[in-house]
């Protein structure tokens, strides 16, 4: 159990809601995290910065917009190589089953649909090792 | 010192050991005031007129954490719209929970490491409602407190004695009905104290009226040798503390007082001795 985390919670792509993130984001407050939000339409880039600004642990990414397929693997990558491999990355919102397996490969360690319950997500951040 | 090697550094702030910065000319601002006034769009309009100048800026966000759960939900950093993740502009999240001997001198060192990277300027923004918040932005140079349209907020600011740090009130949101009421009552409230009363003026972060005014006044404030005498005694009063929660008996006075074995009076004779 690593107690409490640094999580960033954003949101790639140019889909205009962040109600779910939100949720998210106040679900792990609760659960004892400081979450910071990072706002709309943020590029790969930015996020990636403000990860290592923030010198967070965890990174949650949020896609409504079907984008996913090429900015969670973009994420994973730049982080790479911004020597930020460390960070344990998530994802959430609307990813169809046939597109998750591509995701965990490019580094996504974990991939919550819209069913998921905030309890599933806090236990997998329990399950960390960071 | 790369990025990420600062922002690992800002994690341990009781590590940080680095040459005092330099006071003069002034190079941090606080930015205060009540919930959802509009202290973060501000800091944006500011932090992006600085960096078109020319400036390395860095941004100390601090929010309070849950009593109860010791989460947090730092979302200053939402509002970051037109600059965020600029290489020339550093933001940094902070919450409240546990910090070693109080935020206050947790800030100095943090605020002195960004100074000698050389981020020569500095905004901390932090919410304004009680004394520990005014501890906190009177670490800063230079104090912008914002108010906004039909709150009654003035009456707290002035009870939590952060109108007397203030260098300038802001009265945001002034694309709604209401803003300038408040300045007048800002304006007569002041007339009453006896020392230099800071300037107010009226801003929309929205429709970006008086912002230009408002940045422009910010970069006239001038360089003063020492701190006011209220910000002095706000950072006299929280090294003062901080000596109490970093004395290594702390914890085990608290539970004789607890005890009732001792009195404050002795609770204090232990832990003054460090
Ligand atoms: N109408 C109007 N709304 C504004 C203005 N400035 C900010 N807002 C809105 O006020 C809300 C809060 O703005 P923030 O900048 O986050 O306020 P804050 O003081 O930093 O809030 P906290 O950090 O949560 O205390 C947002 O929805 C802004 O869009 C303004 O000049 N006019
Ligand atoms: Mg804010």
């Amino acid at each position: 159990m690593p107690g409490s985390l640094r999580i960033v919670i954003a949101k790639p792509g140019l889909d205009g809601h962040d109600r779910g993130a939100k949720v998210v984001a106040r679900a792990l407050r609760d659960a004892g995290h400081e979450v910071i939000y990072t706002g709309l339409r943020r590029t790969p880039e930015q996020i990636v910065r403000i990860v290592m600004d923030e010198d967070a642990q965890v990174l949650g990414l949020s896609s409504l917009s079907g984008a996913h397929g090429f900015l969670f693997p973009r994420v994973c990558e730049l982080l790479n190589e911004a020597g930020l491999d460390d960070v344990i990355v998530f994802g959430g919102g609307i990813i169809p089953e046939r597109d998750r397996s591509a995701l965990l490969d490019s580094g996504v360690s974990a991939i919550f649909g819209p069913g998921t319950t905030s309890t599933e997500m806090v236990d997998f951040l329990d399950s960390l090792e960071v | 010192m790369e990025r990420r090697e600062l922002a690992r550094a800002l994690s341990n702030p009781q590590d940080i050991s680095c040459p005092p910065r330099i006071r003069e000319p002034w190079s941090v601002l606080g930015v205060t005031g009540s919930p959802g006034v509009g202290k973060s769009c501000i800091v944006d309009k500011i932090v992006k007129s600085w960096v078109d100048e020319g400036d390395k800026v860095a941004v100390l966000a601090i929010d309070p954490s849950s009593p109860v759960t010791g989460g947090a939900l730092l979302g200053d950093r939402m509002r970051m719209s037109s600059v965020d993740a600029n290489d020339s502009v550093f933001f940094r999240s902070i919450a409240t929970r546990n910090v070693p001997g109080g935020i206050p001198a947790m800030l100095d060192r943090m605020i002195d490491l960004l100074f000698h990277e050389g981020w020569r300027k500095i905004i901390i923004e932090t919410v304004g409602s009680g004394q520990s918040e005014v501890r906190v932005v009177a670490v800063a140079d230079r104090i912008l407190l914002v108010e906004g349209p039909g709150r009654g907020d003035i009456i707290q600011a002035e009870k939590a004695g952060i109108i007397e740090l203030s260098d300038i009130i802001a009265v945001n949101k002034s694309d709604l009905p209401g803003a300038e009421k408040v300045a007048q009552e800002i304006k007569l409230s002041l007339e009453m104290s006896d020392t230099k009363p800071p300037a107010i003026l009226l801003c929309s972060a929205e429709s970006g009226d008086g912002i230009s005014e408002l940045i422009e006044t910010i970069n006239d404030l001038p360089n003063a040798k020492g701190p006011s005498i209220a910000k002095a005694r706000e950072r006299l009063l929280s090294a003062n503390q901080e000596i109490l929660l970093n004395h290594p008996d702390f914890s085990d006075v608290l539970k004789s007082l607890v005890a009732d074995e001792i009195s404050i009076a002795d609770a204090m004779a232990l832990l003054k001795g460090a």
